[in-house]
């Protein structure tokens, strides 16, 4: 990074510090930062959508398709989300193999399971073994986001099922007796209404899926924890920045940078709860508009 | 080999009683059942002695915090305020990282020597950390029950010349854990998955003796097929969260004997994953 960094040994104090913290591994380990960032930021809407979806198919009036809606809001009450995590990207990209193998190669006979293995042909992989190293770490990501997202969606239905549960009944019903279709109630009554008493459910799961973000790791992606083991275990003289085991201060580190995003995102939350609760028939609302008056 | 045999061989494997070595091949449903089952004893060690020292922590912290003195009421804040600020995951990493750093020998003290070796270990080190976690959820829990303990209770009790310990012992507490109940009920559920946690955290699983979810791991990573271990660890947890909600409805009758029917708060069978 600097030129006067050319020679660490010769380094002392300050200036050693200075030169160990903008070596080419801590780029990487700041640079991982951001990946927990980016996580969130892909998470966030993608897991809102799906539950969304699954609520509204919860609601449905159409068999099936409730059955499906609740089924996934049911999948993560009493399983643990590690399971999830752990089981949908490796189900997931064998899943896709699996049908890519079909298209590919149609004339391959010898059965997918074989003992104790799992064979697709050489052109159904995914990424393809010829590929570079950075789409094997993008396809990684990706399974890791679909993984979050699809755990965090079904908590996101939770959510949104009890937030449309609790929007008063009356409401609805002045609606119908305007002369309003199923749909345009929904669409005009039940959704906007619906934000207020889901804000607190949904603030909470931010904060969850805040903290479950460093299991990034268990699935393989090089995040901020797999830098805090990897920079602090013990460098012997060997190394350009030799230094005996410093994990517990990187990982300190990650304690802070953890602490400051939830307690930043507390302040956040009760900034828009207190926006969506302007006008609203609740016990919030109420004390806003008596404050005014 | 009959399931029995296996059952013989495998079933206390986790805490190291039977086979030495972990199936290498031919692995039957039997096997995952088996293996996944003996990895629950785990599950449960740390589920159920963390929540029973926590409760007791919880207690304290969540008075401690209710209290108008600062010297009590500020540490207890930032304990809460740490441990659910941040993930459980580094939490496991950090106190594991930090206790390796303790001299091996041990420390001396007055010509004692104490031993520091078995604090690295999963079952103390782990137990400890969610020890501590789950005593900071639950206290915060407690304390939103203890502010929203009626009024009238509390002059009832005053009027009946109660003061101190017996207030708190007859009135408060009891009413304190009535309230809290359900949500307490939702954080223990948690507690159980948390504990999943343990052995993918730093904390080493000597000899393969580990978590269900750990043995359902071993087998995914074997057989290349995760469509068969994760669901039965899967189904083990299931069974648990139901008994779990089973023996909290228990209690939770028990706290609420006294209230005519209609004003009981039923426990709802659904964990809500409010944290």
């Amino acid at each position: 990074m600097f030129d006067t960094c050319a020679d660490p040994a010769a380094l002392e104090g300050l200036s050693w510090f200075l030169c160990y913290l903008t070596s080419g591994k801590h780029m990487m380990f700041y640079w991982s930062f951001l990946i927990v960032l980016a996580l969130l930021a892909v998470t966030a809407p993608v897991a809102l959508g799906l539950g969304f979806a699954g609520a509204l198919a919860a609601r449905a009036r159409a068999a099936p398709l409730r059955w499906v809606g609740k089924g996934y809001t049911a999948m993560v009450r009493g399983v643990p989300d590690i399971v999830f995590f752990l089981f949908v990207p490796v189900a997931l990209d064998q899943g896709l193999e699996w049908l890519r193998h079909k298209w590919k190669c149609p004339d391959w006979d010898a059965p997918i399971r074989q003992g104790n293995d799992f064979l697709v042909c050489a052109q159904a992989k995914l990424p393809l073994s010829s590929s570079p190293q950075i789409w094997h770490d993008i396809y990684g990501f990706t399974l890791a986001v679909v993984a979050f997202a699809v755990v965090f969606g079904a908590f996101a239905a939770n959510v949104l099922h009890g937030a449309m549960a609790a929007v008063p009944r009356a409401q609805l019903e002045t609606a119908e007796a305007y002369g309003m279709t199923p749909r345009q109630v929904t669409r005009r009554i039940l959704i906007p209404q619906m934000w207020a008493y889901a804000l607190p459910g949904l603030s909470n799961l931010w904060m969850i899926l805040i903290k479950a973000t460093p299991l990034l790791f268990l699935l393989g992606v090089t995040d901020i924890v797999y830098w805090a083991r990897e920079l602090g275990a013990t460098k012997s003289a060997i190394y350009d920045y030799p230094h005996p085991d410093w994990r517990v201060w990187y990982f300190l580190v990650l304690l802070a940078f953890y602490l400051g995003m939830t307690s930043l995102s507390e302040r956040l939350f009760r900034h828009v709860s207190a926006r969506l609760a302007r006008g609203q028939a609740t016990m919030a609302g109420e004390a806003m508009r008596k404050a005014r008056a | 080999m009959s399931c029995w045999d296996i059952i013989a061989d495998y079933g206390l494997r986790s805490i190291g009683i039977g086979e030495r070595l972990l199936p290498r091949s031919d692995f039957t449903l039997c096997h995952q059942f088996t293996l996944i089952g003996s990895g629950l004893i785990w599950n449960i060690y740390f589920g159920v002695l963390a929540l029973a020292f926590g409760f007791v922590l919880a207690t304290a912290l969540a008075l401690a915090k209710a209290q108008a003195n600062p010297w009590l009421r500020k540490p207890a804040d930032w304990f809460i305020y740490i441990f659910r600020g941040s993930p459980l995951f580094i939490q496991f990493f950090l106190a594991y990282e930090a206790l390796v750093l303790l001299p091996r020998a041990g420390f001396d003290i007055f010509g004692i020597t104490v031993q520091t070796a078995w604090t690295t270990k999963a079952w103390a080190g782990a137990l400890f950390v969610l020890f501590l976690n789950t005593a900071a959820y639950s206290a915060e829990i407690f304390y939103g029950a203890l502010r929203s303990v009626p009024k009238g209770d509390l002059e009832a009790a005053d009027a009946y010349g109660l003061t101190g310990w017996r207030k708190f012992r007859r009135v408060v507490w009891p009413t304190m854990l009535r309230l809290a109940w359900p949500a307490y009920t939702n954080e223990a559920i948690f507690l159980f998955h948390a504990t999943t946690l343990v052995f993918f955290s730093g904390f080493p699983a000597f000899q393969q003796r580990g978590d269900a979810l750990y043995y359902a791991k071993f087998f995914a990573d074997k057989t290349f097929n995760p469509f068969i271990p994760y669901p039965i660890a899967a189904f083990y947890f299931i069974v648990l969260t139901l008994a779990l909600i089973g023996l909290f409805g228990v209690v939770n009758r028990r706290l609420n004997r006294h209230l005519p029917g209609a004003r009981r708060a039923r426990l709802k069978v659904r964990p809500q994953i409010i944290r």
